[in-house]
């Protein structure tokens, strides 16, 4: 039978097997290619979405025992109505090639609804599970910071 | 011989290529422009072979492969700069492989010659036999040299498509074409008309192009010199910039892959019984010294993968970390490849001179690029398409058409965005395996996907190295040093690898970062001798000088603190009468972290200087104590490559290039056991991360007299400049990496 969940608001139905990772039924079976594949045992970050607003791995959640509704980079923000922190990462120029931020821009998504206005051991703690190979770090905390002002101001 | 003689004889062998008939004919091939291969349709125009325009609008073509440098942000400003638009208003492609996108600077840059002290004629020599790139279709991203590359000829694409555009504005408004001028991509006519270029590109197309004209001085220039918004920024916050893992075509299948894990050992059979019974498989491929299984979705294939019983060959390479580093230390005592450096004479200790002797040691590394190897494939009987994130793309052609069976014309190769490179995506295998596996599968596209073990465990490593040094001291001055290198050679390895080019002759990249750098010592030779082993080895970011910078800057601070002077005074000393440029870095950085040879309790610092690609480089590291470990606190850099195009990408590049470094300096290492890499995924090969990353400050000089890089200066200084401060923290001296063996370092 095959299992429904709903993604950045729309259902989607999928014929994967229960014990097909999240990431891979988003990736491969409903084409949301944002959420990025990087070491497949929760090491790095790079597939991080929301469930039910909390960051996971999407690496490690069999998509049978997801049990929120899920929001990846692509629900986040577009390119033609950035949120908040995707429009701080812009201001800051914080990619290089780009493959991590996907999961770097949701984490910190996470944290900064968590916790509006974290210190720096704060962003350390929530964002230390976030690998970047071209070393972006110093753009992210920045780009982390802007973006906290930014949200609340409104 | 004179210096020139040398040179005019080595003029042959560029980067121990030997390039058979030389620059003779060289000169004659090279005068015949490469072929354009824009193929524009009817009404738009392919005004050199990186300018194309049409009804829709402008895409300048940026061949040189954007893995996270910057690089299509940049080349296209140098276009944009010449031609008159707005870089908001422009789209930047790759473009296909073809011979018209050869890289003239990487051929150019392996001359042998220490390169901060080339003359002008050593200059031109190189320009010249830089074009020696377009015989051999070098169209390569890598050493540093996009904007070395590009910084004349793509102004002039600009100049030229801009002049060319005029020409049709003139015949079509009657105007003389010296009473126009162009900007925001249009044809200005003296009494206001503007013709935007889109609706020229018909009447551009039918007239040949004039001759370069002048190029604009620098203090005209709109966006050069400047921050630009990167191109791919928006796209790459968003997860819409689309990687090689990301094409989807339709109908496409998702496959997985193990290759023997031992390194260079063959596949002889294996039983798929079970793999074939799991959910969405669809075939099992055997493949060149592996196996792969194709299936509807990429996590079920790389189960059924692992499911598969596979009887591997043994591999040829010595079983364990101890006999590689055995083999490589043996090297040592062989005949030298090479003797770049040798100034005075070494064999004597000048009198009342103090002997100092080191040993060093780094270990093989992983590039570990977030983005797994991949490549997607579609074979059609007599057609093939690839895409790919990679640095060769013409080297990816040629491979992927003799495993089809196809002449190179048949096979068209898509460069994608690259989820990191670092050296990497220059090699092969990714297509090639992905071509074996559409060639199995006819009509039916194909994406290969590696697993992190499989990326990991199957590279093209930075050789592991080590080095003997003997030098002296006398009145505060070093007097000797005597440096011998060994290591695998990547040039050789690569060049028969991807150019199926013989390889032999002194390799330079084995000791860069060590034979070449700006200081006077009297007694000065620099030796490298290759290790004769077959473990997989390439370009890793800074290749050669990521080792030797370590080895060479290391024993400097030695031979500082026998000397009894502060090691930036020291190294300061030396550098200034030698050049300028770099002695000017060490100064800027010595302000900026407010240097005073002095730190307090608990603190570290250490100073570390090289020069590669052109551009000398300055770091200073800063380490403190804390409960947890010992953290990178901060950190200091100082680099001047001449002309700085964007600033903050170069920024970008030298802070990134340094975290990198640091990185494998930390924790980098990748050891053998039965011939089979150790290392498996992040936790057993990691960087640094946000928690442990310095906060660090950059400054951009601009007095060098030459173009130098960005992406990979940054790498060379900082492994000695974190070995020095934990020397100055702890007393203890670094002299094999990774740093995590012997300090506690903060994880």
């Amino acid at each position: 039978m095959p299992l429904t969940l709903t993604v950045n608001g729309t259902d989607h139905q999928t014929d994967l097997p229960e014990n097909v990772p999240l990431l891979w039924v988003l990736r491969d079976d409903l084409g949301l290619t944002g959420t990025k594949f990087g070491c497949g045992i929760a090491a790095c970050g790079a597939c991080t979405v929301h469930v039910g607003g909390v960051a996971v791995r999407s690496c490690q959640l069999p998509v049978g025992d997801v049990w929120d509704e899920v929001t990846t980079i692509e629900g986040l923000g577009t390119p033609a109505a950035l949120s908040a922190v995707q429009a701080a990462w812009v201001e800051h120029q914080v990619a290089q090639c780009g493959y991590c931020q996907s999961g770097q821009i949701m984490q910190a998504a996470a944290l900064l609804a968590e916790i509006p206005d974290p210190s720096d051991a704060e962003i350390d703690e929530a964002m230390q599970g976030n690998l970047c190979r071209c070393g972006t770090y110093p753009r992210i905390r920045a780009a982390v910071k802007t973006a906290s002002a930014k949200m609340k101001e409104v | 011989m004179s210096r020139i003689g040398k040179i005019a004889r080595r003029s042959f062998l560029v980067g121990s290529v030997a390039i058979v008939g030389g620059v003779g004919f060289g000169l004659y091939k090279v005068r015949q422009p490469a072929a354009n291969p824009l193929t524009p349709p009817e009404g738009a125009a392919a005004i050199t072979p990186f300018v194309l325009i049409d009804a829709q609008g402008i895409t300048l073509i940026s061949p040189r492969a954007e893995m996270g440098q910057g690089v299509h942000t940049t080349w296209a400003a140098l276009i944009a700069e010449e031609l008159d638009v707005d870089m908001a208003d422009v789209r930047v492609i790759h473009g296909p492989a073809a011979k018209a996108y050869y890289n003239s600077a990487v051929v150019g840059d392996a001359l042998p010659g220490r390169d901060y002290d080339k003359s002008e004629f050593q200059h031109s020599v190189a320009e010249a036999l830089g074009v020696l790139g377009k015989l051999i279709s070098f169209q390569i991203t890598g050493g540093s040299t996009s904007m070395k590359d590009g910084f004349t000829r793509m102004r002039e694409a600009g100049a030229v498509a801009r002049e060319t555009l005029k020409l049709a504005a003139a015949e079509q408004l009657g105007v003389p074409v010296g009473q126009l001028r162009t900007a925001q991509g249009k044809v200005i006519a003296p009494d206001g008309t503007e013709l935007p270029y889109t609706a020229l590109a018909g009447a551009a197309a039918e007239i040949t192009p004039p001759s370069a004209p002048a190029l604009r001085d620098a203090r005209d220039w709109r966006i050069l010199g400047k921050s630009q918004p990167r191109v791919d920024m928006v796209a790459k916050s968003t997860g819409t910039a689309q990687f090689g893992i990301d094409v989807r075509l339709p109908d496409m299948r998702f496959a997985a892959l193990r290759i023997n894990p031992a390194l260079g050992g063959t596949m002889q059979g294996y039983d798929d019984t079970a793999a074939r019974a799991m959910p969405g498989v669809e075939k099992v491929v055997p493949l060149t010294n592996g196996v792969a299984v194709v299936a509807c979705n990429t996590w079920l294939a790389q189960q059924a993968v692992d499911a598969i019983k596979v009887q591997w060959g043994a591999s040829p390479n010595p079983p364990d970390t101890d006999a590689v580093f055995a083999r490589i230390a043996a090297a040592l005592d062989d005949a030298p490849n090479s003797t770049m450096r040798d100034d005075g004479d070494v064999a004597t200790l000048p009198t009342g001179a103090t002997l100092v002797e080191a040993a060093y040691r780094a270990p093989y590394l992983a590039h570990a690029t977030m983005e797994p190897m991949n490549a997607t494939a579609h074979f059609t009987g007599d057609a093939l398409e690839v895409w790919c994130g990679n640095q060769t793309p013409v080297f990816q052609r040629n491979t992927c058409a003799k495993i089809a069976g196809l002449e190179p014309e048949a096979v068209t190769i898509h460069t994608t965005l690259m989820g990191g490179g670092f050296g990497r995506r220059g090699e092969l295998d990714f297509a090639s395996y992905a071509t074996e596996l559409a060639v199995a599968m006819p009509g039916v596209p194909v994406q290969l996907t590696w697993s992190r073990a499989e990326d990991m465990t199957h590279d093209f490593y930075r050789p592991g190295a080590v080095a003997r040094f003997r030098g002296a001291v006398q009145n505060g001055k070093a007097v000797m040093v005597d440096g011998q290198i060994a290591a695998q050679s990547a040039v050789h390895q690569a060049m028969g690898r991807l150019a199926g080019l013989p390889a032999a002759g002194p390799d330079k990249v084995l000791v860069e970062g060590a034979f070449n750098q700006p200081y006077a010592i009297p007694n000065y030779r620099i030796r490298g001798h290759i290790a004769p082993l077959d473990i997989p080895v390439g370009f890793w970011r800074s290749v050669g000088n990521s080792f030797n910078g370590f080895f060479h800057d290391t024993f400097l601070d030695e031979l500082a603190h026998a000397a009894g002077r502060d090691p930036l005074d020291f190294r300061l000393q030396m550098m200034r009468g030698e050049h300028a440029p770099s002695a000017g870095c060490l100064e800027t950085v010595a302000q900026m972290s407010n240097w005073t040879g002095k730190t307090p309790e608990g603190v570290g610092r250490g100073v570390a200087f090289t020069y590669s690609f052109g551009t000398p480089v300055a770091q200073v590291v800063e380490v403190e104590q804390t409960e947890d470990g010992i953290r990178i606190a901060r950190a200091w850099i100082a680099c001047d490559m001449g002309i700085a195009l964007d600033r903050s990408i170069v920024e970008a590049q030298m802070v990134g290039g340094m975290i990198y470094g640091l990185s494998a300096a930390c924790f980098g290492e990748i050891t053998f056991a039965e011939g089979r890499v150790e290392q498996q995924n992040f936790p057993d090969y990691d960087g640094l991360r946000i928690h442990n990353t310095p906060v660090t400050e950059v400054s951009v000089l601009e007095t060098n007299a030459h173009m130098g890089g960005a992406g990979e200066p940054g790498t060379p200084p900082s492994m000695p400049a974190l070995g020095n401060a934990l020397f100055d923290l702890t007393g203890r001296r670094a002299r094999s990496l990774p740093l995590m063996h012997d300090f506690d370092l903060l994880v």
